[in-house]
């Protein structure tokens, strides 16, 4: 389904615009895809130019100009949700075109024909006229159709169905942290915010901290000797680690410990 | 220092967690400083059968070529460095190779593939690639990709339509503009870079880099660069760790010398003079 725009004012909905053009003007004129007959809104005020899955907002150098999501703006690439402002007018930007495909038909790597032009597409035209492929279409072979925005042919392979799977979320990771215990940076904390963070120096001796969905996990990775976790050498496997782990490194100790 | 003890190379390859099957596949050759990786796409099985006809073309031919000819010799059909030419006419090759299977047998029909190949030689590294498979490059603290897709989404970064930002965000992500196997002909793009020691290079399918931050690679790169194949596990795990929908392959490549071509006392010589001339 393509994306849409819902225009409104003062709350009241007005009429529901589909993106099925690869470009639909916004503006006073009869002439545009969105007509708003008003004076504060320019003959011709703005653009809205899809390319496949992703639209782009263009303000047509209008006389009172454009917003989204409060922010003045001249152009935007549109998200899911975004809400233009035009005069009073609101153009609410709907696309969930993800949450209604499987995603493993989305990640699918998928060829783009014709082979590409040397020149980067425009903007008022996406992508070149499609001339005609050098592979036909055959019964083992589905070629997804492009939605009807876009002038690009996709190619793809059919692969089985597979199931829906939710896109991942960011994981809620419960903050944590280490704070050293013993040598010259005794009492210095440190949050472990990153994905990963690197004790010791590369080239002698390292250890990192992996932050998984599942939790924290301390890995050996080079040097003589391999850090002690509560008095005990970890071996070459990533170890989980627990609210007040003493681990040692070099000869320096540091707790491990949740916050909050 | 011989090219096979100057490199140390580690690789790694995963269906990831969603896939039912690895369409990916990667082939090193050490003993020739050769890397190849490929992430086919086609229904059923012929997405594995177009990458490692592709990885299998590369480096069965290249590593062939190779016993008795130099890369920094020159082709003398094209006048190129042997090195430049072997990677894109082998690519070439490949594509050929796969298009008659995909035309004669309805199975394979459509199959396809990316491919992004290193020759290290003479200190330095000849890249070719086609499609979004990509190389990244470690040296010291700074990362950097140094081969740009052949995508839809990076044809709009470069027209400006799109920030390089913005372009997580997009929805057309995965679409490439070339492919190997798909039409009776391809253009591979072939650069070749200066290699320093130290250097780590990193050669991965799109399931690493759609799924796992430039951020967050180049900090697994820089803390696990004395243990390749932790990095490798590592950077395969973290694929997963955030959904792990597509395949995901590594290859680490580590410069732990130097490994320029020794020239005979004539070359030597020429080079003096030549030198000398200037």
């Amino acid at each position: 389904m393509a994306a849409k725009l819902i225009l409104s004012m003062d709350g009241a909905v007005i009429k529901e615009y589909p993106l099925n053009k690869d470009r639909m003007t916004i503006g006073r004129h009869a002439h545009n895809d969105i007509v708003i007959d008003n004076l504060a809104v320019s003959g011709e005020h703005a653009a809205v130019v899809t390319i496949l899955h992703d639209s782009f907002l263009e303000d047509l150098d209008s006389t009172n100009g454009l917003a989204v999501n409060g922010t003045p703006t001249k152009k935007h690439f549109l998200q899911n949700n975004d809400l233009i402002e035009i005069g009073k007018y609101k153009l609410k930007y709907l696309n969930d075109q993800v949450s209604q495909t499987s995603p493993a038909d989305f990640e699918k790597t998928m060829v783009l024909r014709p082979p590409p032009k040397p020149a980067a597409p425009k903007m008022e035209k996406p992508i070149e006229p499609v001339s005609p492929a050098p592979v036909a279409s055959d019964q083992t072979s589905r070629f997804v159709q492009p939605p009807p925005v876009a002038s690009a042919q996709v190619a793809a392979v059919a692969t089985p169905p597979q199931p829906a799977k939710p896109a991942p979320q960011e994981p809620a990771h419960r903050a944590a942290a280490v704070q050293v215990l013993t040598g010259p940076n005794a009492g210095k904390e440190l949050d472990l915010v990153k994905n990963l963070t690197t004790l010791g120096k590369p080239g002698l001796q390292v250890a990192v901290l992996t932050r998984r969905p599942n939790g924290y996990f301390i890995t050996y990775v080079e040097g003589e000797h391999y850090p002690l976790v509560n008095g005990t050498a970890l071996g070459n496997q990533p170890h989980q680690l627990n609210d007040h782990d003493v681990i040692e490194l070099a000869g320096v100790k540091m707790e491990f410990y949740f916050k909050g | 220092m011989k090219i096979a003890d100057a490199l140390e190379i580690f690789s790694q390859t995963d269906a990831g967690l969603v896939r039912a099957h690895n369409e990916d596949s990667v082939a090193c050759e050490p003993i020739c400083g050769l890397v190849v990786l490929a992430d086919g796409m086609g229904g059923y099985n012929a997405g594995e059968v177009a990458s490692g006809i592709a990885v299998s073309v590369v480096a069965t031919e290249i590593k062939h070529h190779l016993q008795n000819a130099s890369p920094i010799g020159r082709d003398e059909a094209t006048g190129e460095e042997l090195g430049v030419s072997l990677l894109r006419n082998f690519i070439q090759k490949a594509n050929v190779s796969i298009f008659h299977a995909s035309q004669s047998q309805p199975q394979y029909a459509g199959m396809g593939t990316t491919i992004v190949s290193g020759l290290f030689y003479d200190n330095r590294v000849a890249v070719g690639h086609v499609g979004d498979s990509r190389m990244y490059r470690l040296r010291g603290e700074m990362m950097e990709a140094i081969t740009r897709d052949h995508s839809l989404l990076q044809e709009q970064i470069d027209g400006g339509i799109i920030s390089a930002a913005d372009a997580r965000f997009s929805k057309n992500k995965n679409l490439v503009t070339r492919a190997v196997g798909i039409a009776a002909e391809v253009e591979p793009e072939v650069h070749v870079h200066d290699v320093m020691t130290g250097d780590i290079y990193l050669l991965c399918s799109d399931g690493l880099n759609d799924m796992v931050e430039d951020e967050d690679i180049q900090s697994v790169l820089y803390a696990m660069q004395g243990n390749l194949p932790l990095a490798a596990e590592q950077l395969v795990q973290m694929a997963k760790d955030n959904g792990g929908r597509d395949n995901v392959s590594v290859i680490l490549v580590k410069v732990k010398g130097q490994f320029a071509v020794p020239r005979s006392w004539r070359e030597k010589l020429f080079g003096w003079l030549t030198l000398r001339n200037i």
